[in-house]
């Protein structure tokens, strides 16, 4: 961890500010903080470059997922096709992009939904507290107690054959539980801080001071939470496509390619290490992201969302 | 204590009630059993239709039909047919104890190894051994149970080949058709588990590393550890006796949530392994559209859930005196 970093890498540092003379804000201290995480700093590079693979390549690939080459059928990684083929001669680096490209933006849909779905219900339940709160964090109680893969598997026969946008909807609408408890326990201490007192004696409205006071001082727990639920988001999707209750035919996903190569791990190695490599990659990466972001953006906490979970959870 | 987990249970057992009708609504609401029937070539009459509609009671509301359900369970035990027709009984005790013997054996040694990892980590911060258990934790928690199970079977294939004979298997729960003493038994059965326990206690094992080095990490800079070596106990002891038990606590808390993630595992584990248990029957029963049987299973899961929750305040309350005393 040297100094190099900051002056080389930063357009918004200017050398004035690396002595210290000029006051430094928290966005910079931040950034500063983030470009020192080496990890965290690679793990963002290789999202980067994901996504530009994801939806640039196909553009300049010359196979598409779904044509089929007929002269080559389950042939090994070579410069023409560099994944290799299916059984049926699709080209499975085109697959790879295009199940990339439905995993990174499912996963990026659900963290931040489920995030916003976690502040908005945890800072109601932590705000009005009483009968709001038990109700609520009741609610969160008994969809704990059901598995999320239970109620999507369930749901799964009646989204069959429509958008992949519902998948979406569905897997939010079951992931937010654990962070809005945390988001309540968070909104029970800033309840009490005076500006917030003052906002309510001014004659402020409910909402308005949960939107304008309480959320935005949980700001860094929140961006946290949804880069780390996007990890998670898309391990959820892959996991539900390797049923066939995520992604359907004959569009594809990570989870779907894996499930295909599965069978042939042994045989055809190459159909299942190049979606399992490239769908741990893509969440190995994310998480060192976000691990690098909550170091930034929070470095007095420790790592363990367990404890906060705990606290919320004991009263 | 006695009370406050007396009020926890009572509290359980009504979300159990509300998460069972909660799946056998969705299930009732989305399934479509007939079809299965319907679609048959040549398609059967109506009448037949009808009546395979009535023995589902299909013919009547959501909450009654789960009031039928409900009252054969509550009652007489009895968990309702499948759409063949087939008692679920048959096969819900057999199925459930595949799942627990999986479930059991994975938590404990995914639970013990993630506690040892974790507490070895902090004490070693920074060191070398740190570094590789959190590079590792951070892989395997990336990694989904069905690339990890998957993994196993293509890295232990050359073991067995090497050895010439079977020392683990890959699919399911025991040797078909195997018949010995008490002990080839026990024997081939342990064959069969090894490979999806560590499937499954891997996982478990890289989430609870991560969440009790932290736990520790905390506890290690604490005045009363320095307290216990101040008043002479030696650093090992002071670590264990006093450290450890306190890094424990909000673990506790963890492992009521950590059950709900292991079922998600465990529905993979089974599957990639050929186990006919608990998880395998959800898919099962989904195929089949089949509400009855997504309620049992529905059931077992809350259960599991809920008891490893109420266990977790035991072990809460046992670890932490300030609980006991409410």
């Amino acid at each position: 961890m040297s100094e190099t970093t900051t002056s080389t890498s930063t357009p918004t540092a200017s050398p004035v500010e690396e002595t210290g003379a000029a006051p430094i804000t928290r966005g910079r201290l931040v950034l500063r903080r983030l470009l020192r995480n080496k990890l965290g700093l690679a793990g963002a590079a290789v999202v980067v470059l994901l996504f530009l693979g994801a939806f640039v390549s196909p553009l300049v690939y010359p196979w598409d997922y779904r044509t089929q080459d007929d002269l080559a059928l389950l042939m090994p990684p070579s410069p023409e096709h560099w994944f290799g083929t299916t059984k049926l001669g699709e080209d499975l680096f085109a697959q790879c992009m295009r199940g990339l490209q439905k995993s990174l933006l499912i996963g990026l849909l659900v963290g931040v939904i489920s995030t916003a779905v976690a502040s908005v219900v945890g800072a109601t339940a932590g705000y009005f507290g009483r009968g709001t709160d038990r109700s609520l964090m009741w609610l969160v109680d008994l969809l704990l107690v059901l598995p999320t893969f239970l109620i999507v598997a369930i749901l799964s026969p009646a989204f069959r054959g429509k958008s992949w946008l519902l998948l979406v909807l569905l897997l939010s609408a079951f992931s937010w539980m654990i962070t809005s408890r945390i988001v309540r326990g968070m909104t029970l201490t800033l309840r009490e801080r005076e500006y917030v007192l003052a906002a309510r004696y001014m004659g402020m409205p409910a909402w308005r001071i949960i939107a304008r006071h309480i959320i935005p001082n949980m700001a860094s727990l929140l961006i946290i939470d949804a880069t780390i639920g996007v990890g998670g988001a898309i391990l959820a999707e892959t996991s539900l496509s390797f049923f066939g209750f995520g992604i359907q035919p004959p569009d594809v996903s990570l989870g779907t390619l894996i499930a295909s190569g599965t069978d042939s791990a042994l045989t055809f190695t190459w159909l299942f290490t190049f979606p399992a490599g490239l769908l741990v990659a893509t969440v190995l990466a994310v998480n060192f992201f976000g691990d690098g972001l909550r170091d930034a953006l929070d470095p007095t906490s420790s790592r363990a969302r367990g404890r906060r979970a705990s606290r919320g959870r004991r009263r | 204590m006695a009370g406050f987990l007396a009020r926890r249970l009572a509290n359980y057992v009504v979300l159990l009630i509300l998460a069972t009708f909660l799946a056998y609504a969705l299930a009732s609401l989305t399934f479509r059993p007939l079809d299965a029937l319907s679609q048959r070539q040549p398609p059967p009459p109506a009448s037949t239709i009808e009546a395979k509609a009535v023995s589902l009671h299909l013919d009547k509301p959501i909450p009654q039909r789960f009031g039928i359900w409900a009252e054969g369970v509550v009652l007489h035990g009895d968990f309702g047919r499948t759409v063949a027709d087939a008692p679920i009984n048959d096969e819900l005790w057999r199925r459930a104890g595949i799942s627990l013997r999986l479930f059991l054996a994975g938590t404990v040694i995914g639970v013990i190894a993630g506690v040892l990892l974790g507490v070895t980590a902090a004490i070693k911060q920074y060191k070398i051994f740190d570094h590789v258990t959190t590079l590792f934790s951070f892989l395997i928690l990336s990694t989904p149970v069905f690339v990890i199970g998957t993994l196993l079977k293509v890295l232990w294939l050359p073991v067995n080949q090497a050895a010439g004979t079977q020392i683990l298997y890959f699919n399911g729960e025991s040797t078909a058709g195997f018949s010995g003493t008490g002990w080839e038994m026990f024997v081939d059965r342990l064959q069969h588990l090894v490979l999806p326990t560590v499937a499954i206690a891997i996982g478990l094992a890289a989430v609870y590393s991560r969440y009790q080095r932290s736990a520790m990490l905390d506890v290690l800079g604490s005045d009363f550890l320095r307290t216990a070596q101040a008043k002479g106990l030696t650093r090992r002891r002071a670590l264990f006796t006093h450290g450890l038990r306190t890094a424990l606590i909000p673990m506790a808390t963890l492992f009521a949530f950590g059950f709900g993630l292991l079922v998600t595992g465990g529905v993979f584990t089974e599957r990639i392994f050929g186990w006919f248990g608990m998880g395998d029957w959800l898919i099962v029963g989904v195929q089949n559209q089949d509400a009855n049987i997504i309620a049992t299973v529905t059931l077992f899961v809350a259960v599991l859930v809920l008891f490893s929750g109420w266990l977790s305040d035991v072990v809460y309350a046992a670890l932490d005196p300030r609980v006991r005393v409410r």
